[in-house]
């Protein structure tokens, strides 16, 4: 259990340098610090599945982000912070932080999850019939692409979308680089 | 990029396609699945991008291809969805484990559609990140080329 704040605080520590820090390589690699943390932190809660798609998509991320970062002419950002905003956002921040303690209290134990009390919760029906249901030995997999495919279908729109976004406006300015192999 | 990132790469890139490969056909029954698979793929192309420039891989993967290909992975996925329709009743039934290929469990072939949306989803994974990633490759490009040839220019001052 140490071991969960212990990583909790590096990823506090490494979200707080990413957002104060002036230089924008370092930046980025502080994001990416925070995403492994969360990797390390899913495979500690037991969950595979998620830390290897979290860390797989952090590092396609981080290339992305550092090749985007090291190429722009701007890599230090100038310029102070006004009185006012910073007193504003250390007043919201407390008032969000004292919330959050309040409701820390009425949560359940971290890792214990309440749905593992009720014998008659769907996530008990999954893991007893998981198998005999679907055939497929992995849980996780049965759930995303059996009984809840709905879901997995959506994503896959999302992504389809994003995807159409992406190229329909990066498109333009970039078709005369695609079209001519030399360039 | 210098020799040693090449010639790295040119043996690794061959390992880290062959794992999405495994993790794509083993999610069913070890972690993983068709979207960490498909990162996986993409990521191979990514390590090729980075090493040998964009036009290696263009001739190597052309895009017109890759947009097929992602097209190819959700048409089959929402096809699954609809033979389930048609054959058990159901939109996304999983009608191959229920009545035609039961299969046995913890071996390779079992789960019925589930590997087979599996590879689906990794294919149409793997190809939309390869365009997105090799469309902001591109974009780049175009973006820096003003700079181009006259580096002392290089400044806040130059940027759109």
């Amino acid at each position: 259990m140490a071991l969960f704040y212990v990583l909790l605080i590096f990823m506090v520590i490494a979200a707080i340098i990413a957002v104060e820090t002036k230089d924008l390589l370092g930046s980025v690699i502080c994001v990416g610090a925070i995403g492994f943390g969360g990797s390390l932190m899913f495979l500690l809660l037991r969950a595979p599945d998620i830390a290897m798609t979290q860390i797989v998509v952090e590092v396609l991320g981080l290339v992305i982000l550092i090749r985007a970062t090291i190429s722009r002419d701007l890599t230090f950002i100038t310029g102070d912070r006004e009185f006012v905003g910073m007193v504003a956002s250390v007043v919201i921040l407390l008032l969000v932080f004292m919330a959050g303690v309040r409701i820390c209290d009425t949560l359940p134990e971290f890792g214990d999850p309440v749905f593992a009390r009720l014998p008659e919760a769907a996530s008990q029906a999954y893991i007893a019939r998981g198998l005999s249901d679907t055939g497929a030995a992995n849980i996780v997999t049965s759930i995303y692409l059996d009984y809840r495919a709905y879901d997995t279908l959506g994503e896959a729109t999302v992504l389809f979308t994003a995807v159409i976004g992406a190229t329909a406006i990066l498109r333009g300015r970039s078709r005369k680089r695609l079209e001519d192999p030399e360039l | 990029m210098t020799v040693i990132v090449r010639t790295v790469s040119s043996w690794v890139k061959v390992l880290i396609f062959l794992f999405g490969i495994y993790i794509i056909l083993f999610g069913h029954l070890t972690p993983g699945g068709g979207f960490a698979g498909g990162v996986i793929l993409a990521s191979s192309y990514v390590l090729l991008m980075l090493a040998f420039g964009r036009t290696f891989v263009e001739a190597n993967l052309p895009r017109s291809l890759a947009s097929r290909l992602d097209c190819l992975g959700a048409f089959v996925f929402a096809l699954i969805a609809i033979l389930g329709l048609v054959f058990g009743g159901t939109f996304f039934v999983n009608f191959l484990y229920q009545t035609y290929l039961p299969g046995r469990p913890f071996a390779l072939v079992s789960g019925g559609t589930i590997p087979l949306s599996n590879m689906a989803i990794g294919v149409k994974v793997g190809a939309s990140l390869f365009l997105v990633i090799f469309t902001l490759a591109a974009f780049r490009a175009e973006s820096q080329e003003p700079s181009e040839g006259n580096p002392a220019n290089q400044g806040p001052g130059q940027k759109e």
